[in-house]
């Protein structure tokens, strides 16, 4: 065994990232590790490369014990990794990016030739002939990553860690990657490769480990991976509570919104989508699948490059998010911390800011109203908070997912886009969260709710759509809101939906 | 060809067409006396300007750079004036001084993360007020060792005087571009310019490569004053104001990018020329304000801010057209 993980375990504040992970690389096998956001790939990898320290647990290296304290460090060791991007310096030539550090040097002066001609050597080896005088910044993302793949190799040897390596690589340049990928692993590197997208692991990949909220779920040969079960194991199915479906039979609702052919290139194909008044529409999904490209071009976060939007009055101008906003939209993001609260104001100020900015610097709300409002949210929605002047950054995960919550319901919006809502919140607040969803759509906000948990869009859910590779590809209401239906849509390939 | 390279050849496009203009005009122009007091008359601007790529090219900015000319200018003469000691003694020390004076600044923009611009900015101002706490006026230099070295010049053909100064300029020029293009200090700094995360990544010591930038705009800078001191044969604190910007526009005018990681040394001395020449040239005309100078430098700042503006997106485009 080339690596090998022994009950890994990593803790960061209110949270186990890692809770004894165990972790097998066999050299010359490329090792897939799969999980979604916060099942803990990253802080695995990153134990394994030195950004952080391992809390508990043994990780040997060819037999012997390591615990690698800098990146420097465990490239010495032999564990080398390329990450998804800012890898290299676009500045500089790829001879200097490919021998940086490592430049032939006499009497302390570099020698440009000698080091182009061992630049072109290592490449050589991986089939490319180019010009490595050229600027990196000027060569394609598949040429960038090959050389970062290059370098890495040059300096560790033994462990390749992929962290997304062709997450923005089109399919030919995916093809090419692959290719010196596996003229790596015959060459007996031991390579571990993080992707969300599933077809990528089925091709290129010898054995699956996947994670899930911090804890090893299963390690399988790819080749005798069910693709539903996977996708199971992924994102986790205890339907232990059965809350059910709200109501199966509503399904004439007034039409509130709707959406025609809106895309982005790039980024998700042209959708459409209708959203009737009180509707909740769910958006499932893997990472990486388009879900929260889908809520951002609604906000207008992201600018649409086609199609558009229209309620009974006419059409709709979402081209940034204040016109969203104006338009009655509301969106509570999935980075609660950086992109939701501020931390650093008080619950009060962060509630008062949603309307504070729609009417504008020139109108301040005067403070008895914004107590009011503060008051009646943290009442209503049972935050629990020393009082309203307290900092937002002090509170627990799902009392500031509710801090976010109330500042929107503030503003009285009629569509709710809200992205992975629960994430990162203790069980009790995530019921609560749900039961809050419902209390919503019962006054007749139409809400649309993104979850990688499957069982919490059941719940919530009147119609569920499903994203695959940036696309929405199938449509389930009524009875076909079940579990088993919605992970056969995520896990079917690009044929049959 | 490399997109990178662009600017020093339109430096250097510039600079040549400017003189076949001139000299069209006024056919003396290219004669050696004008080109020896071309290097003489510039040579301060152009060691202080050295260092000055170099921390540009790393990604910061040096402003303290003019104060510490006139505070070099000073001390030497203050020195020589009142303490009786040989002035290859006092340049040592002066170099000692501002060495550190540089390293200084650039240990607290790295352990401290501070923007370099206001780092700097004190930096200028400590300077300065330290030259006036040597001597609030102008205090000349009178020595014999001074005199040899105002005097020490080659006749070129021609009968131009290619100065101790001027010389020195050059040299320090191919120092730089040794520095620069041929250590792994200089692959650092244009690693530190292009990026810092990705620069970590790959292994640069940051904190070190930091001190060493500003360390060596500080000796630069200190070289800069012996040389100006030299040039004037006195010490004035109110010298040499604004330097700082002269020579940082001298820099972008030699085609590196303000925001770092990409450049050439010797962009930055056919910059420093450029600027020398457009004075050279008011002076024959003699009509002319000599604050023509600024309008043409900064005519010539917005230009080629411009022009590396255009190439970047020029590069992009083609990137974005080469990978789809």
């Amino acid at each position: 065994m080339l690596l090998s993980i022994r009950s890994l375990t990593k803790t960061f504040p209110g949270t186990r990232a890692l809770d004894a992970v165990d972790f097998d690389l066999r050299a010359g096998e490329v090792h897939a590790l799969l999980g979604e956001n916060g099942a803990g790939k990253s802080t695995l990898i990153k134990c394994l490369t030195g950004a952080y320290r391992r809390d508990g647990g043994t990780v040997m290296l060819d037999g012997a014990p390591i615990d690698p304290q800098s990146t420097a460090m465990a490239q010495e060791l032999g564990i080398g990794t390329v990450y998804q991007e800012v890898n290299l310096l676009p500045n500089l030539t790829i001879a200097q990016n490919l021998m940086f550090g490592r430049e032939p040097r006499r009497w302390g002066l570099i020698q440009g030739r000698a080091m182009r001609m061992q630049a072109r050597a290592t490449l050589a080896e991986y089939g490319l002939s180019l010009d490595v005088d050229r600027d990196l910044g000027t060569c394609s993302v598949a040429i960038q990553q090959i050389v970062a793949i290059a370098r890495a190799v040059a300096l560790s040897g033994k462990v390749l860690i992929l962290d997304e390596p062709t997450a923005s690589l089109d399919a030919a340049e995916v093809r090419m990657v692959f290719d010196v990928i596996r003229g790596l692993r015959d060459r007996g590197l031991g390579i571990v490769f993080v992707s969300h997208f599933l077809d990528q692991v089925f091709d290129l990949t010898d054995r699956v480990t996947v994670l899930r909220n911090g804890r090893r779920i299963v390690t399988e040969d790819t080749a005798s991976l069910d693709r539903v079960r996977l996708i199971e194991h992924m994102l986790g199915r205890e339907l232990e509570a059965a809350t059910g479906h709200p109501s199966p039979d509503r399904v004439a609702r007034p039409p509130m919104l709707d959406i025609r052919g809106l895309g982005r290139r790039g980024t998700i194909e042209p959708f459409d989508l209708a959203v009737g008044q009180g509707e909740v529409v769910g958006l499932a999904g893997l990472l990486g699948s388009g879900r929260t490209e889908t809520a951002e071009l609604l906000f207008g976060l992201l600018g649409a490059h086609s199609g558009g939007a229209r309620d009974q009055a006419g059409p709709l101008d979402l081209r940034n998010p204040r016109a969203a906003v104006a338009a009655g939209f509301g969106f509570v993001p999935e980075e609660r911390k950086t992109d939701g609260i501020v931390a650093d104001l008080s619950v009060r100020e962060n509630i008062a800011l949603g309307l504070q900015a729609r009417a504008g610097w020139a109108r301040p709300i005067p403070r008895a109203q914004q107590n009011r409002l503060a008051d009646d949210y943290i009442r209503r929605l049972d935050i629990r908070t020393a009082g309203r002047e307290k900092r937002v950054g002090d509170l627990s995960g799902g009392n500031q997912q509710k801090v976010v919550l109330a500042r929107w319901l503030a503003m009285n919006p009629r569509f709710l886009i809200l992205d992975e809502p629960t994430r990162g919140i203790d069980v009790g607040a995530h019921a609560e969260i749900v039961r809050l969803i419902h209390g919503l759509v019962d006054q007749g906000m139409s809400l649309l709710v993104i979850s990688s948990e499957i069982d919490e869009l059941i719940a919530v859910s009147d119609r569920v759509i499903v994203l695959r590779d940036r696309r929405h590809v199938a449509e389930l209401t009524g009875t076909d809101i079940a579990p088993d239906r919605i992970m056969r849509a995520i896990a079917a390939t690009g044929k049959a939906a | 060809m490399n997109t990178r390279a662009l600017p020093l050849y339109v430096t250097v496009g510039i600079f040549l067409l400017a003189y076949l203009v001139f000299w069209l005009q006024f056919p003396n122009i290219l004669s050696t006396r004008v080109i020896g007091n071309l290097l003489t008359d510039n040579a301060y601007l152009g060691i202080v300007a050295v260092g000055m790529t170099l921390v540009i090219l790393g990604g910061g900015i040096d402003l303290s750079v003019g104060s510490v000319i006139a505070f070099s200018g000073v001390f030497i003469a203050v020195l020589l004036r009142d303490a009786g000691l040989h002035p290859l003694a006092v340049f040592a020390l002066l170099l000692l001084l501002t060495t550190a004076f540089g390293a200084g600044m650039g240990f607290l923009i790295d352990r401290l993360a501070m923007p370099a611009f206001i780092v700097t900015l004190a930096g200028m101002f400590l300077a300065r007020g330290a030259a006036y706490i040597l001597s609030i006026d102008s205090v000349p230099i009178q020595h014999p060792f001074y005199d040899t070295l105002q005097g020490a010049y080659w006749l070129m053909p021609g009968k131009g005087r290619l100065t101790l100064i001027g010389v020195a300029m050059v040299l320090i020029v191919v120092l730089g571009m040794i520095v620069a293009h041929k250590t792994r200090f200089g692959a650092s700094v244009y690693a530190l310019g292009g990026g810092e995360a990705a620069a970590r990544l790959m292994g640069v010591r940051q904190g070190r490569t930091t001190v060493m930038v500003y360390a060596f705009s500080g000796a630069m800078a200190g070289l800069a004053g012996i040389v100006f001191s030299i040039y004037t044969g006195s010490g004035y604190s109110l010298a040499t104001v604004g330097t700082e910007l002269t020579a940082i526009a001298a820099v972008v005018i030699g085609g590196t990018l303000l925001t770092g990681g990409a450049g050439y040394m010797f962009g930055t001395f056919v910059g420093v020329l450029t600027m020398g020449l457009i004075q050279t040239y008011i002076v024959f005309d003699g009509s002319l304000s000599s604050w023509w100078t600024k309008i043409v430098v900064g005519i010539l700042l917005l230009a080629f801010i411009l022009l590396q503006k255009g190439l970047l997106k020029l590069s992009r485009m083609r990137l974005a057209r080469g990978a789809a």
